[in-house]
C-alpha cells in the first residue's frame, strides 16, 4: 500500500471518491472534518450522529437545522436543475429528520465570472417553484462571484431551520422493522450519468428531484411513534443508506430484490453500464423503518400521495448480521454491494 | 434493446426465473453427488461470470462439494504492473490518458491512474473505444487510448484503429488473449481443474471450436455459457457431467449467440490491427501468445512507437512490501481462495488495495469482499 492511495496518509489529497457519499467519504468527515469539536451545549443530535442535520433541544420542541451546498454537471438536467436540487434536498433532509414543516431556508450563491444571467434568472424561477411546492421560502441569502476557472459554473448552498416535536433519527432501527421504500430507484444518478457522459439511450430518463416533505408528514399522521427511522438514498445510493441506518442501529437488514421498484429504463441502462441501481442516487424518495403492525397503514398512506405511488415494502430488519445489508436476489442470498466512491463503468 | 433488459421484475426475466434456478441447482447436486468424489473442481475464466455468480447469488445454491474457481479471466487483474507504469508516465507527461474507468484504480509499482489524476493528470474515463477516438476529435492534445481487455474487447479496438482516427490519437495496448493462458492453467503442477467453463462473449468472436484443440490435449471437457444466472447454472450441470461421464470435448450451451466459426468479420479485422506476443500476465506467469500488441503497419497509432516511454522515472521510491504478500497470483490460478490471503479484507481493501483483484469489479478478491464470497446468510 502506497502513501498516496491512504486517505490516512501525511501526504494523502483529497480524491472525488471522498466526495461520492461512501465510505471513504465517511472516514474523510469523521477523521478529519467533524473531529475535535465538543457536542452541542442543549441536549440534542449533533456533529458525532452523522445524520441528516442537527436537533436542538429548545424547551420542550426540537429546533432541525441542516445544511447542503450542491453542484451538479450539468446545471441544467432532465427533469430538473441546480436550484430545484438545492431547494429539494435540504427541504428533505430536515424530513428526514422527521421535520416536515421547514421555517425557511438561506440561500448562499457563488458564480464564476462568466456565468449567463438569464440561465441564473432561469435557476432562480425553479427554485422559487420549488419551494412553492414544499410550502417553503427563502429567508436569507448572501452571493459571491469568484474569478474564471477558479469554479465550475455556480455553487449554491441551502440551510434550512425548523421545528419539531419529535426528532426521528437514522438510528432508530428495532429488529423486525419493516423497510419501506417510497419509489423507484435510480432515476436521478441515471438521467445524469447519461446526459453527462453523451451515453446515447433511446429512452426517457428523467430525474425525480422533489421536496417529499409532504409525503413524509402524510406518512408519519397515520402511525405516530411507529417510523423508527428516516433516510433519503441520495449519494451512495440505497445501499448506503441502508448500510448506514443498519450500522448506525445496530441491526442487520434483508432486502428482496424482487420487490424493489426500478423503472425498464434504469434496469437497462444500469445493465449495459455494468452499474448497480442500488449505488445510484435518488432526489426524491425516502427509505423508511416502520414498526410492523403500522407497516400497512404507513404504506397505503404513502400510495395515496402523488410522489408515492409507486411505494413498496422491500426488506426488514434483523437481530444477528449487525451492520450488514443481505439482498435476496429470488435465487440466494449475497450481501448488498456498498458503495465504495465515483461510479465507473466497468470494461466487459 | 433485447427485451429480456426492459422487464420490471428480476423474476419476470426469462433466463432469471428463480424456480428454475433452483431446479438447475437441484441438478447440479445430483450430479456432483453421483461422480462420488469432493471436491468437485470446475474453472472460469470471466470476470463476468464471477460478476453474475455473486450478483444472483448463486453461490448460495451451488453444491457444497463443487469448487467453482474464477481463474485469470479479469483483463484489469492480469494488466502487469509495468504496463500500468507506462500510462502513468504518459499522463504526467502531459498526455490524454483515455481508458475503462476498472483501470483507474489498478496499483501501478508506486501509484495508481488515479493518484496520478489527482496530481494533476488528465485522465478521462470512457466506455468504448470509439469514445476515445471522439475524445481526440474534439481535441488538438494528444489522446492515448490505455486499452484493456481481452479479444472481446480488442475487437473494439482494432475497429477504430482500421477507422482512421486523427493524427493525435494513439492507442497503448495491454489487450490480452485468452486461450494461451488456459494452456498455462491446465499444466500448472497441482492444478485441480477439471473442466473449464468458458465465456459466451468471448466465444461470440472466436467461436467454440476454438477450444477443441485444447480439450485434444489436456483431456478436459470445455462448455460455452453465458452470462444469465440460467445459462451459468445450465452450463454447470452440463459441465459435471461430462465430468461424470470422463467424456472430455466441447459444448456449446450458449447456442443463441455463439457458433463454432464465430465472428469471421470480427477475428479478420482482431489479427489485421493485432499480433499475438509472450508477456507477462500480473501474478500468473509468462504467458506465451497472451499478449496482443499493434502489428508494424500501425506503428502510427501505436503508443509504443510514438512516445519514448521510460517507466523507470517512476521509481522514485520503493515498491510496498505488502504486495509480496499478496496472493492474487495463486487465486487467479485457482490454487488459493481469497479468504487464504491474510490481507484480504483486512490490509486490502476496495478502498485501498493491494492487487488488482481487489480493484476490478470482475477481481475475485473484490467480488468475494462486496458480494460475501461462500455467504452463510
Amino acid at each position: 500500500m502506497t502513501a498516496t492511495t491512504t486517505p490516512t496518509g501525511t501526504d494523502a489529497i483529497i480524491s472525488l471518491r471522498h466526495g461520492a457519499g461512501g465510505r471513504a467519504m465517511r472516514r474523510l468527515i469523521t477523521e478529519t472534518l467533524a473531529a475535535g469539536f465538543p457536542p452541542p451545549p442543549v441536549e440534542g443530535i449533533g456533529l458525532a450522529a452523522m445524520d441528516d442535520g442537527a436537533a436542538l433541544r429548545i424547551g420542550d420542541r426540537w429546533l432541525v437545522v441542516t445544511t447542503d451546498s450542491h453542484v451538479v454537471h450539468p446545471v441544467f438536467f432532465p427533469g430538473g436543475d441546480i436550484g430545484r436540487l438545492a431547494v429539494a434536498g435540504t427541504v428533505n433532509d430536515l424530513a428526514m429528520m422527521g421535520a416536515t414543516t421547514p421555517l425557511g431556508l438561506t440561500c448562499a450563491v457563488i458564480l464564476e465570472e462568466g456565468f449567463r444571467k438569464s440561465d441564473l434568472e432561469r435557476i432562480q424561477r425553479s427554485m422559487q417553484e420549488t419551494c412553492r411546492e414544499a410550502g417553503v421560502t427563502i429567508v436569507t441569502g448572501d452571493t459571491k462571484v469568484m474569478g474564471r476557472g477558479e469554479l465550475d459554473g455556480i455553487v449554491i448552498n441551502t440551510t434550512g431551520v425548523a421545528l419539531a416535536d419529535t426528532v426521528i433519527p437514522d438510528a432508530g432501527l428495532r429488529p423486525e422493522d419493516r423497510i419501506i421504500l417510497t419509489g423507484s430507484i435510480g432515476d436521478h444518478g441515471m438521467a445524469l450519468m447519461v446526459k453527462r457522459h453523451g451515453l446515447e439511450i433511446d429512452a426517457e430518463l428523467r430525474s425525480d428531484v422533489a421536496p417529499i416533505n409532504g409525503l413524509i408528514a402524510a406518512a408519519l399522521a397515520v402511525a405516530p411513534g411507529a417510523v423508527t427511522a428516516l433516510k433519503d438514498p441520495t449519494r451512495g445510493g440505497v445501499s448506503s443508506a441502508l448500510h448506514e441506518m443498519a450500522e448506525k442501529s445496530g441491526v442487520g437488514i434483508v432486502l428482496h430484490e424482487p420487490r424493489v421498484p426500478i423503472s425498464r429504463t434504469v434496469r437497462a441502462a444500469a445493465e449495459m453500464l455494468g452499474l448497480d441501481p442500488f449505488q445510484i442516487a435518488n432526489e426524491g424518495k425516502a427509505i423508511l423503518g416502520v414498526r410492523p403492525d403500522a407497516a400497512e397503514r404507513v404504506l397505503d398512506a404513502l400510495r395515496a400521495h402523488p410522489l408515492g405511488e409507486a411505494a413498496e415494502l422491500v426488506g426488514e430488519c434483523i437481530g444477528d448480521h449487525t451492520g450488514r445489508v443481505i439482498l435476496d436476489t429470488g435465487i440466494g442470498r449475497r450481501l448488498l454491494v456498498e458503495s465504495e466512491g465515483e461510479l465507473l463503468p466497468r470494461i466487459c | 434493446m433485447p427485451e429480456t433488459l426492459l422487464s420490471d421484475g428480476v423474476g419476470e426475466l426469462r433466463f432469471r426465473d428463480p424456480a428454475k434456478a433452483r431446479a438447475l441447482a437441484g441438478a447440479l447436486a445430483r450430479v456432483v453427488a453421483e461422480i462420488g468424489r469432493t471436491p468437485v473442481s470446475v474453472m472460469h475464466v470471466c470476470g463476468s461470470h464471477e460478476q453474475a455468480i455473486a450478483k444472483f447469488g448463486l453461490r448460495a445454491v451451488l453444491p457444497r462439494d463443487l469448487n467453482v474457481i474464477m481463474g485469470p479471466g479479469c483483463p484489469v487483474c492480469v494488466t502487469d504492473v509495468p504496463e500500468v507504469d507506462e500510462a502513468i508516465v504518459l499522463a504526467q507527461d502531459g498526455v490524454r490518458i483515455a481508458t475503462y474507468g476498472d483501470m483507474l484504480k489498478v496499483p501501478g509499482s508506486v501509484k495508481s491512474l488515479a493518484d496520478a489524476q489527482a496530481e494533476g493528470a488528465r485522465v478521462d474515463v470512457v466506455y468504448s473505444a470509439a469514445q476515445a477516438v471522439e475524445l481526440a476529435r474534439d481535441t488538438t492534445e494528444d489522446v492515448v487510448f490505455f486499452a484493456s481487455g481481452f479479444e472481446t474487447t480488442a475487437v473494439a479496438t482494432a475497429a477504430v484503429v482500421l477507422s482512421g482516427p486523427p493524427g493525435n490519437f494513439s492507442v497503448l495496448s495491454t489487450h490480452k488473449y485468452i486461450p494461451p493462458v488456459m494452456e498455462i492453467v491446465a499444466e500448472m503442477p497441482g492444478s485441480r481443474v477439471e473442466g473449464f467453463l468458458a465465456a459466451g462473449h468471448a466465444a461470440t468472436i472466436t467461436g467454440s471450436a476454438i477450444f477443441e484443440r485444447f480439450v485434444e490435449r489436456h483431456g478436459i471437457p470445455v462448455v460455452v455459457a453465458g452470462f444469465e444466472p440460467l445459462d451459468i447454472l445450465g452450463g454447470l450441470v452440463k459441465l459435471v457431467e461430462l465430468v461424470r461421464d470422463r467424456s472430455p470435448k466441447v459444448v456449446n450451451m450458449y447456442p443463441r449467440c455463439v457458433t463454432a466459426e464465430g465472428n469471421r468479420n470480427a477475428q479478420e479485422q482482431l489479427w489485421r490491427v493485432f499480433r499475438s506476443v509472450g508477456g507477462n500476465w500480473r501474478g500468473i506467469a509468462h504467458v506465451p501468445n497472451g499478449n496482443l500488441r499493434l502489428r508494424d503497419e500501425f506503428a502510427a497509432v501505436d503508443a509504443r512507437r510514438k512516445y519514448n516511454i521510460d517507466v523507470r522515472r517512476l521509481w522514485t521510491r520503493a515498491p510496498s512490501t505488502l504486495t509480496q504478500v499478496c496472493i492474487c497470483g495463486t487465486i487467479m490460478a485457482g490454487t488459493a481462495s481469497p479468504h487464504e490471503c491474510s490481507l484480504f479484507g483486512k490490509q486490502c481493501v476496495p478502498d485501498s488495495p493491494v492487487g488488482a483483484c481487489m480493484v476490478s469489479s470482475e477481481g475475485t478478491c473484490k467480488i468475494w469482499y462486496q458480494y460475501g464470497g461462500h455467504p452463510d446468510l
